[in-house]
């Protein structure tokens, strides 16, 4: 044993060095822990798009498909439903659509390609319980007879998911890609001329 | 007692008995509100051990969960009694936590020294909840795939990494099977673990600091400072009497031992009466919709948490704003977790405090309670509207609390417990 006073400089260096390296390797050996948590290969691979089938759709009739494990609403309005729409407008948080919940091609008053087709995912933008449509009797202002109202905490949406104004959703529903493939088809989870 | 000898020399049992339970002082008022910390005990026993035995039916698979259950229920053996003494103890370990809680509150346990005892009692809490919820899940009934979708999406009004967040957390972009093993692996093993740990600590920071009692006088006096006569007739252990004068205590054990066995017996029966005749609770304890399984594509009409989780689930509703409520809702946790600062009164028990403070801690007890009736029903107008006079109540008892404590007019205290 040596007798050498002690170097309080380098001993203090020594640990603070020992520590950063320790800490960095705790880091990196976090990493496959946190990771192994994200969405598996098998399940990133499931989001495969659906085709519907529309042609036996009646008006004002919500037909439920699955997307990515979410339900997915094809709907086909009424005339009636498209007239309420402007109705709406003075009532809701964003009724241009401002907010990206919609492609590109679905930003406008009806969020559809086509206006008499509604499709949209069926979660709530509030703390995704799937809310219940309303296809009349909807009450919440003359004029505006059919709408979303998600039961869970008292949000509403009008036939276009659109979010009302002073209720706990803070955006319009999800509008995801989708386009005709012909006039009896409609293929949910992909663009036109994506793949 | 030549083994006891050989056991002492190599592990120090005898002592640690001594110093923890046959020569600990127990203030000797203790009442009613003081066997909810045991029963506590004893319930989470009784979780850790019939939950151990469920899992061994119990399949964890978004495939074969619910019917695993249903295979408990009328295939296993005494299964049925298994996961109802299980769904129970869920239950009744929240009655004696919040019990526990509001026993803390009126008689100012959370007060210096013992706020580290109370933050580690919040974070049992906290542990608990998460465990509860996750258990939620594991049948896989409606209920718990909607309750746990709501939970979920809670952490997605997270502002930028919100989104990113709750994937994470579900493992897939809607809640599923990778959910349900993981929820399962953090409920059986991770949980638990850390919730035994917590436990420990709390117990050894009571232990360190000393038991609070209804009155919240002080049984240890500077050492020298009470007559031989006049102290506690018992022989404590040489750790406490060596720094402290000890007065109007017993020993934990046999006096609170066998206190706690006549409170655990009555607590038993009233277990029994549920889980025999009344498993569900009427919907409280388990909610019709779970009866049916899981399905992705419809929510359950009227969806509400379990009774336990409802106060906190009606704040988060009576807000209008998805990130405000959120943040009240965790909120409501911290505020009380933030208590043993808040409260700035120099005298422990309601009993000798303001008249202004038993009013303000008895609304807030009934606020809690209007909350968590109301969160267990549907959100009408009229409900929104008292939730939201129930939640500013709520955290005005923290706010009122805090300006008041300060020049607060205390009754004068005694020096020594009251007969």
């Amino acid at each position: 044993m040596s007798n050498a006073p002690v170097d309080k400089g380098r001993r203090r260096f020594l640990t603070v060095a020992t520590s950063v390296v320790g800490g960095a390797g705790v880091v990196g050996a976090a990493v496959p822990f946190i990771a192994s948590w994200n969405p598996s290969a098998k399940a990133r691979i499931a989001g495969a798009p659906v085709e519907v089938k529309i042609d036996k759709i009646e008006p004002g009739q919500l037909v439920r498909v699955e997307w990515r494990g979410a339900p997915v609403w094809v709907i086909r309005r009424t005339q009636e439903m498209l007239d309420s729409l402007p109705l709406a407008d003075s009532r809701l948080r964003d009724p241009e659509s401002n907010e990206p919940q919609q492609p590109e091609y679905a930003k406008n008053q009806h969020r559809s390609i086509n206006p008499e087709w509604f499709i949209a995912v069926g979660i709530c933008t509030h703390l995704g319980c799937s809310p219940q449509y309303f296809e009349r009797n909807f009450g919440i202002a003359e004029g505006i007879d059919s709408g979303f109202f998600c039961a869970c905490h008292g949000s509403r949406f009008d036939i276009a998911g659109r979010v009302f104004q002073g209720v706990p959703a803070p955006s319009n529903l999800v509008v995801p890609p989708h386009y005709f493939i012909d006039d009896e088809t409609v293929l949910v989870g992909e663009e036109e001329g994506a793949a | 007692m030549s083994l006891m000898n050989w056991i002492d020399k190599r592990i120090p049992f005898s002592n640690t008995m001594k110093l923890h339970v046959t020569e600990y002082p127990a203030p000797k008022n203790f009442n009613f509100w003081y066997l909810m910390g045991s029963l506590a005990i004893v319930v989470l026993v009784n979780q850790i051990v019939t939950g151990i035995w469920l899992t061994m039916s119990y399949n964890p698979s978004a495939e074969g969960a619910f019917a695993s259950v249903e295979y408990i229920m009328r295939d296993v053996e005494y299964g049925w009694l298994l996961r109802y003494m299980h769904s129970t103890g869920a239950s009744a370990f929240f009655v004696v936590v919040y019990l526990h809680m509001f026993r803390g509150l009126m008689y100012g346990s959370y007060q210096k020294p013992r706020e580290l005892l109370w933050i580690f009692g919040m974070l049992i809490f906290l542990v608990l909840m998460a465990e509860a919820f996750m258990g939620y899940l594991l049948p896989w009934g409606q209920m718990s795939y909607w309750g746990a979708q709501v939970i979920i999406s809670l952490f997605g009004a997270i502002p930028i990494i919100g989104d990113d967040l709750t994937t994470w957390i579900r493992g897939d972009y809607v809640i599923s099977g990778a959910t349900l093993n993981r929820f399962f692996a953090l409920h059986v093993i991770a949980l638990p673990l850390v919730l035994v740990i917590l436990v420990f600590l709390h117990l050894i920071a009571l232990h360190e600091v000393g038991s609070n009692n209804p009155d919240g006088i002080d049984i240890k006096k500077p050492k020298g400072s009470v007559p031989e006569e006049e102290q506690a007739k018992f022989k404590f252990h040489e750790r406490y009497t060596s720094k402290y004068d000890i007065v109007d205590a017993i020993p934990f054990h046999p006096y609170y031992t066998v206190k706690d066995i006549v409170g655990l017996v009555v607590f038993l029966i009233l277990c029994s009466l549920v889980i025999f005749y009344a498993p569900t609770m009427g919907g409280f304890f388990l909610e019709p919709p779970n009866f049916q399984a899981a399905d992705p594509m419809v929510t359950p009409e009227h969806i509400a948490p379990v009774w336990y989780f409802t106060p906190f689930y009606a704040i988060l509703r009576a807000v209008p704003d998805k990130l405000t409520g959120v943040i009240l809702m965790f909120g409501a946790i911290v505020m009380l977790a933030l208590i043993p600062w808040l409260d700035r009164a120099k005298a422990r028990s309601v009993r000798y405090r303001s008249t202004l403070h038993k009013v303000n801690l008895t609304q807030f007890a009934i606020s809690f309670v209007i909350l968590g009736y109301l969160g267990a029903m549907p959100a009408t107008d009229l409900y929104t509207f008292i939730a939201r006079v129930c939640t500013i109540l709520y955290f005005g008892f923290f706010i009122a609390l805090f300006f008041y404590s300060k020049n607060e007019k205390i009754k004068p205290l005694p020096e020594r417990l009251t007969k």
